[in-house]
């Protein structure tokens, strides 16, 4: 059986779609593990009222942890220099105005770049939303990480979306552990795909259909 | 200045007492940081129900932690008849309170649940604040969020219709008040609750410290007393108290950042 993409090398990739200047929010799961390789010089935000924190505490400096420097991952971050905080009113203006560089995560992405994110499964009557549908439809471009196929290896990549829709036609990038595909008005354009897979495999396990790019390359990090 | 300045320093006895059967209830929470724990006790404790809770998550406290000072909004299950949140955090109470706790109550009809994003309940409280009668937003179109809603289209581009909140009581917590209910927050604990003191007809706020009034710089007051009620200091002996939390910390803090990585990985886009 051939390697997919480690989830850290999924983050490193997602992280390279990063510029300098931008700042960012990164969603809960694998777009987390981006603050790890993001380039310097780049603030994140978090819904809750924080732009430019830095690296988040870990079981090894869990002393530095302190009740009021908190992401919206409930996770513990260390203060960094240029750090500012605000209340939620203005973090959510933030957010819909197109200033951040979103990575979220995502359960489904169909053809024409509407993201299924907010809900944990079809069977739950109460949707999961939270920042998600105000980061998706607001943000300057936005990167979704996400394995390709789910555990029973059905394609997250489809053509409409089986899940119900968090945000329509809102998706720029979609970094899997097998490819990253570009959405286009054109449509699905495959750019990259994991070393050792060729095109034709990574179109066989994704339902919608991949434009080819000319230049199509092993994914760069 | 002269004249006679209301103390708006109080017990939380008599700060709990405005608080009524029916009410509208609005806190922040968003576990251990700028969550109004210690208000949540209080307010079960006071026992008024039939109430909808407004509040930014509904998220139970970490197992272990909820009887050392860690926020629970759970305490509210029983007065609760409507919860209005972007984020119900189901499968964090499928480990703390057993399958589908919540699950069972929606079906049954016990309890309701108004499904809204965070932005979009942030700028409905602010409206309630403003008085506004409501108030036209793009995101949620086509999904779960503009179901039974109005629809408009304005210079081409179309927009749901978001009624304000405008809540009879809110739970705020900051860190420092004076007497004249001036509030100042610390870090990402404030959050949601400066837009709440706003909004709501009664608010409530918990604090760790009580300050003389011109003590506090009036360049950093981030929430105006205009809009605090009553002001409770947590006593030394809670566990929410300035000196227990520090204390949690110092010895829990493994645990509690070892939490923050298994809550933030059952979020979005996870399987």
């Amino acid at each position: 059986m051939k390697e997919r993409l480690s989830e850290e090398v999924m983050a490193m990739r997602a992280a390279k779609e990063l510029e300098a200047g931008d700042s960012c929010n990164l969603g809960l799961g694998t777009p987390q593990l981006c603050a790890l390789y993001i380039p310097e010089g780049i603030q994140v935000q978090a819904e809750n009222g924080v732009l430019g924190y830095g690296p988040l505490v870990t079981t090894d400096n869990a002393e530095m942890a302190d009740p009021a420097l908190m992401d919206a991952g409930s996770r513990f971050y260390t203060p960094a220099p240029g750090m500012s905080f605000f209340d939620m009113l203005t973090s959510f203006a933030m957010i819909r105005s197109g200033r951040l560089t979103t990575i979220l995560g995502g359960l489904e992405v169909s053809g024409k770049g509407d993201l299924a994110i907010h809900s944990m499964s079809e069977a739950d009557e109460y949707p999961q939303i939270g920042g998600a549908m105000d980061l998706a439809w607001g943000a300057k471009k936005l990167i979704v990480t996400m394995t390709h196929n789910t555990r029973d290896g059905k394609s997250k990549i489809v053509k409409e979306l089986s899940l119900p829709l968090s945000s329509p036609e809102c998706v720029d990038i979609i970094v899997t552990d097998l490819a990253v595909i570009e959405v286009t008005p054109e449509g699905l354009v495959l750019k990259e795909v994991a070393p050792g897979w060729t095109v034709p495999e990574v179109q066989a396990l994704t339902e919608a259909r991949l434009v080819i790019s000319e230049d199509v390359k092993e994914v760069e990090l | 200045m002269g004249g006679q300045v209301r103390d708006k320093i109080c017990s939380v006895a008599e700060a709990m007492a405005d608080v009524h059967d029916g009410d509208v209830v609005a806190a922040h929470c968003w576990g251990a940081c700028g969550t109004p724990g210690y208000l949540f006790r209080a307010l079960a404790a006071r026992g008024a129900n039939d109430l909808t809770f407004c509040c930014t998550n509904f998220l139970p406290a970490p197992p272990g932690l909820e009887d050392i000072g860690y926020p629970d909004p759970t305490v509210l299950l029983p007065q609760l008849k409507k919860i209005i949140t972007p984020f119900l955090g189901t499968r964090a109470f499928r480990g703390v309170l057993g399958e589908d706790f919540l699950g069972d109550r929606v079906k049954s009809g016990q309890l309701e649940v108004d499904a809204t994003t965070h932005g979009a309940l942030m700028e409905r409280l602010h409206a309630g604040a403003m008085e506004l009668g409501g108030f036209y937003s793009p995101v949620g179109l086509k999904t779960v969020v503009e179901k039974g809603k109005e629809k408009r289209v304005i210079d081409g581009k179309e927009y749901i219709l978001e009624k304000p909140i405008r809540p009879d009581v809110g739970l705020v917590k900051a860190l420092k008040a004076d007497k004249l209910g001036n509030l100042v927050y610390r870090g990402s604990a404030r959050a949601a609750n400066p837009v709440i003191a706003m909004a709501c007809r009664l608010t409530i706020v918990e604090v760790w410290e009580v300050v003389e009034v011109g003590e506090l710089d009036p360049e950093l007051i981030v929430t105006p007393g205009i809009y605090v009620d009553h002001v409770v200091k947590i006593p030394d002996e809670d566990p929410a108290s300035a000196k227990r939390v520090e204390e949690l910390f110092k010895n829990f803090a493994r645990e509690l950042v070892g939490f923050g990585t298994e809550s933030g990985d059952s979020q979005g886009g996870q399987e």
